[in-house]
């Protein structure tokens, strides 16, 4: 309503001006800058800049408070310190630092004001120094003089707060409850992000939700599935909700690249890198922490590429550089030079203020479980000190277990995922220096002392090309041999005669695999051939050793279980130009369905958070299936009677349909009989052919009889 | 059975085509010569010489008398079949992209690609019964639409002029006036490039392929998109049964891309699909290219295959091949 308003009026002022409205570009029409004749701009994000005011003319003018009370003799001291600490933010103005004294005891009275060129640089000293701790009695308090004004103006009486009506929240977990226990998934196809149900019983996804351009670049699940983010130039979201995704927060982070959730999802980082001015000057990198659920930042981190890049290769930070440990969010830590920082997130600050010192770390990685860390340093001085392996303690940073090693290549760690195994794997020299041979220290870490034993392959010279452990169980997979035919190898960490000593199941020779994919409630895994093999895929049950099923997604590039461990599926994403598109299987490799896109980027299941269940009560499930199962049987039995019926009729309707369209062209047919003659000269009519063309038919078929008799 | 191979042409094969009888098969492709073959053994009758350039289209009469040819040298030839003697020569512009004779073989319509500075066009031309009094002059010229027309076949009763080529759309012409009388829906239409058009028996119906993965069968009077096939690749060609209801789609990824590949991604085959439930019910491997050409025995009990590796494949349906059920 309100634009057909504006256009009428625009219309009778223009012919009451006498103007052709026709013959105006409006492209051509510039207003002057900074007044928009209060036509409010359809975007949102402009309008909202808007916003800020800056009229009362004190807006570069922060106060601090919290200042330590000083003398008269002490004051040039204090007014150095503060003045050092808030001119590196921004150029404070000529006598811009002013720090009262009470006339009568010749004391600072325990704040200043500091006056900034621009209220830019003091909302940023506002930022960055409010909180900063000069020591422990003394945390500044800082606020922006205007601030100061406003907040003068609450009123002294008290007023009763208003009640508002308390308003539940959206279930954000409400798919987890679905009737048919099916789990989402996203897919990425295009300009099109869609969420949708995978409804295995009908042989094909169900849609929950699709939006276009819903992300710039790329889409993420939380840990626990409750929030999908989308990243966009102006910063992250996360969307969540009952039935359907709505923005349940935005995170703003100009050119945000990266993201990452915490595991228990409270908290997400983010990262961006910008181009230096100078192009000498290594990349400038920006890391927010938030809070997911209130949007509010915890810690920000600015620097040089080169702080964060420590452990990546190339001077490319590896992601995530701040990785999370000790359960319940409630460390994080990052690979420094010659150092590890972590900081818990009570206080979002370094643990006893100061980061672990390890000379020449390379690389570490967090117990899935527990607050351990493990890390790895390698040979220093020639070869005359040993690599090592430790395991500390997170917060007290005692070192738990140590392990030396001698003339070593590289190490790789890999957790198990209850954190009751370690696995490092090892590549250490020949005694020639010239080639490297593999092997495994395995770190029982549940077990008193944490003993560690060594395991070699039955052919040590075979280089690693995929290693993998069961969740929550004590086996593992290795892919080892050379590259057109690996073999792929089975141990366990415990045997039923033998509980401390690690096992060889079996070795699988000659597969065409690079890439273990086990199912994350264990038994079963998948072998798969990616990228160079094709997408050939071997799912196999490790229980009975055997291979249930083998079969082929050409050229697929993703492979990924569901959370429960029912279905997988694999992709084809666009780094191929054809074929793009998804696969579902089930748990044993019977393909379920297959959907074809162009352009297709991304396939994700929507994770469940852990099972409620105690391990006592799964047991109890997996031995009583049968009992529990029927249920879901009779359902099955249900759709698939209610799928060929469906199908039946589908088929009718379409063949009725074709009948009729049939029908209909036999009798224009009919009708435009001799008006076809007439064209042809009178020539026969073209229904005896029809005839002569299925008498041909019949010939046919007993040529070949003859044919195969007179052979013999 | 095991399918003929012919190794005629040298070049990318571009269209094939069987008479009215099925006993002969021509086929064109982009080195100069169109050939005709003994459609059941695959044995060579002969060329026709005369054409300077690549050949994309041909068209033969009812009686198998006359042969029709359109070629990127900017002519149509009308040959005698038996003789392989050049009848008469339409000079053109711009290159003959197709030929399709009217029903009573006396109009043939041909469409010209847009060139230099003229647009795509559809030439009507009069078929004289002397060739001694064959005239170049147009009954009706259209001038087309944007971009190329890959295909104009005649409708019903020579009535109407079916196009549709580059722009995706498919367009039904008077045949008498020249006027647009109907026009595909965007929505519902092709979303790329139409590479082919393949018209039922009857005519009462057509089947067009396009590079949008897709092939969409089409009513021929009122332009209803009746059914839609949906593959793994470009289409490039398509063709129908006249004897089951089965629809045959032939393709693969671009030429280009081609030797950047493994074969078998590709895909080149022949896909046969089901014309009523739209299910693929099956493949005919053995192109080492894309498909480029493909066509249907009128008996319905052969078809051949013409790829851009410069093979024809002449396939002999197995017994089987007829007790089908899906």
């Amino acid at each position: 309503m309100g634009d057909v308003m504006v256009m009428n009026e625009i219309e009778a002022t223009a012919s009451r001006l006498g103007i052709d409205q026709s013959q105006i570009d409006l492209d051509s029409i510039r207003l002057p800058p900074g007044d928009n004749f209060g036509i409010i701009s359809d975007d949102e994000d402009v309008y909202e800049d808007d916003q800020l005011e800056f009229d009362s003319g004190f807006g570069n003018i922060i106060v601090v408070g919290n200042l330590p009370v000083v003398t008269k003799e002490k004051f040039e001291k204090l007014e150095g310190v503060i003045r050092k600490i808030y001119s590196q933010i921004g150029v404070i103005i000529d006598d811009g630092l002013w720090m009262p004294v009470d006339p009568q005891t010749h004391k600072t009275l325990g704040y200043c004001f500091i006056e900034y060129n621009t209220p830019q640089e003091a909302e940023l000293a506002k930022e960055k120094t409010n909180g900063y701790k000069l020591d422990k009695a003394h945390i500044f308090a800082v606020n922006m003089f205007d601030d100061f004004d406003r907040f003068m103006k609450v009123p002294d009486e008290w007023g009763l707060p208003e009640f508002k009506p308390y308003m539940p929240g959206d279930n954000l977990q409400q798919w987890l409850t679905d009737e048919k226990a099916r789990d989402q998934f996203v897919i990425r196809a295009g300009s099109d992000t869609e969420v949708l149900w995978n409804d295995a019983r009908h042989l094909k996804p169900e849609p929950v939700y699709k939006r276009t351009y819903w992300t710039e670049s790329f889409v993420q699940w939380s840990p626990l599935g409750t929030y999908l983010a989308t990243v966009h130039r102006q910063g992250a979201a996360v969307w969540g909700g009952a039935d359907t995704f709505n923005r349940l927060m935005r995170y703003a982070h100009p050119q945000v690249k990266l993201i990452d959730f915490s595991p228990g999802e409270k908290y997400l980082v983010t990262y961006s890198s910008h181009e230096p001015s100078n192009p000498r000057d290594a990349n400038r990198v920006v890391i927010n922490i938030y809070d997911v659920r209130t949007g509010k930042i915890m810690r920000d981190f600015r620097g040089s590429a080169d702080e964060f890049a420590v452990g990546g290769t190339g001077g490319v930070a590896s992601w995530p550089i701040f990785r999370w440990g000790g359960g319940k969010d409630k460390y994080f830590a990052k690979l420094g030079k010659n150092m590890i920082s972590v900081y818990e997130t009570e206080t979002f600050s370094l643990i006893d203020k100061k980061s672990l010192k390890v000379e020449n770390v390379m690389d570490f990685s967090w117990s899935p479980t527990d607050p351990i860390l493990s890390l790895y340093v390698p040979e220093l001085g020639g070869g005359n000190q040993p690599a090592r392996v430790s395991l500390i303690q997170i917060p007290g940073k005692e070192e738990l277990r140590q392990k030396n090693l001698f003339s070593v290549s590289d190490c790789k760690m890999y957790w198990q995922s209850s954190g009751d195994y370690l696995a490092v794997n090892v590549d250490r020299y020949t005694k020639t220096k010239k080639s490297t041979y593999t092997g495994f220290e395995l770190f029982r870490i549940k077990e008193r002392d944490i003993p560690i034993e060594v395991l070699e392959l039955d052919n040590k010279n075979d280089k690693i090309i995929a290693f993998a452990w069961e969740p929550k169980g004590h086996r593992f997979a290795v892919i080892h041999g050379d590259s057109p035919r690996p073999d792929v190898s089975f141990y366990s960490m415990r045997t039923a005669h033998n509980t401390g000593r690690v096992s060889k199941l079996t070795t699988l020779k000659g597969k065409q695999a690079n890439a273990l994919f086990w199912s994350p409630s264990g038994h079963f895994i998948v072998l798969a051939g990616l990228k160079g093999f094709n997408g050939q895929l071997e799912f196999y049950n490790v229980d009975e050793l055997e291979t249930m099923a083998t079969a082929e997604h050409f050229m697929a590039t993703d492979i990924e279980w569901d959370p429960t461990g029912r279905y997988v599926a694999t992709a084809v994403t666009s780094v191929h130009e054809m074929e793009n598109g998804f696969n579902v299987w089930s748990f044993n490799g019977k393909l379920l369905y297959r959907t074809l896109k162009d352009h297709f980027f991304q396939f994700l299941w929507r994770p469940r958070p852990p099972s409620f269940l105690t391990p006592e009560k799964e047991e109890e499930i997996a031995k009583n299936l049968k009992k529990y199962s029927k249920k879901y049987e009779a359902e099955d039995q249900d759709v698939s009677m209610l799928l060929s019926e469906q199908e039946r009729e589908k088929r009718k309707m379409l063949k009725d349909e074709w009948e009729k369209w049939v029908n209909e062209w036999k009798l224009l047919h009919e009708e435009e009989k001799l008006e076809r003659q007439g064209l042809r000269d009178g020539e026969a009519s073209d229904e005896e052919e029809e005839y002569k063309a299925k008498d041909i038919e019949v010939e046919e078929v007993l040529d070949v009889t003859e044919g195969g008799s007179s052979f013999r | 059975m095991r399918p003929i191979l012919m190794k005629g042409h040298e070049r990318p094969l571009t269209y094939l085509k069987y008479n009215k009888d099925g006993d002969l098969l021509f086929s064109c492709a982009k080195d100069h010569t169109p050939t005709l073959w003994f459609a059941d053994n695959g044995e060579r009758l002969g060329t026709y010489r005369g054409h300077n350039g690549a050949v994309w289209c041909c068209d033969v009469s009812r009686d198998s008398m006359r042969l029709i040819t359109g070629s990127a040298d900017q002519t149509a030839k009308l040959w005698n079949v038996q003789t392989g003697a050049q009848l008469y020569t339409f000079n053109f512009d711009s290159p003959a992209r197709s030929v399709d004779f009217s029903v009573g073989d006396k109009l043939v319509v041909i469409t010209t690609d847009p060139f230099m500075e003229l647009t795509s066009a559809i030439h009507v031309k009069r078929i004289a019964g002397d060739h001694t009094e064959q005239t170049s002059d147009s009954v009706l010229t259209l001038k087309g639409p944007q971009g190329r027309i890959n295909r104009a076949v005649w409708g019903p009763l020579n009535r109407t002029i079916i196009s549709a080529g580059e722009d995706a759309v498919i367009r039904i012409w008077d045949s008498e006036t020249g006027k647009l009388l109907k026009e595909a829906d965007k929505e519902i239409g092709h979303k790329k490039t139409i590479t082919s058009l393949s018209k039922s028996a009857d005519g009462s119906h057509f089947l067009t392929g396009s590079l949008d993965k897709s092939a969409k069968l089409w009513d021929s009077r009122t332009l209803t998109l009746i059914k839609t096939y949906v593959t793994e690749r470009p289409v490039n060609a398509v063709t129908m049964s006249p004897l089951l209801d089965h629809v045959v789609l032939g393709g693969g990824q671009d030429a280009s891309a081609v030797t950047t590949t493994d074969h078998r991604a590709g895909k080149f085959e022949a896909k046969f699909f089901d014309k009523i439930l739209q299910e693929e019910i099956g493949g005919v491997k053995g192109h080492f290219g894309p498909i480029n050409a493909l066509a249907f025995n009128p008996d319905g009990k052969s078809f051949s295959s013409g790829g851009e590796d410069g093979y024809v494949r002449i396939h002999h349906f197995d017994p089987d091949y007829f007790n089908i059920k899906i």
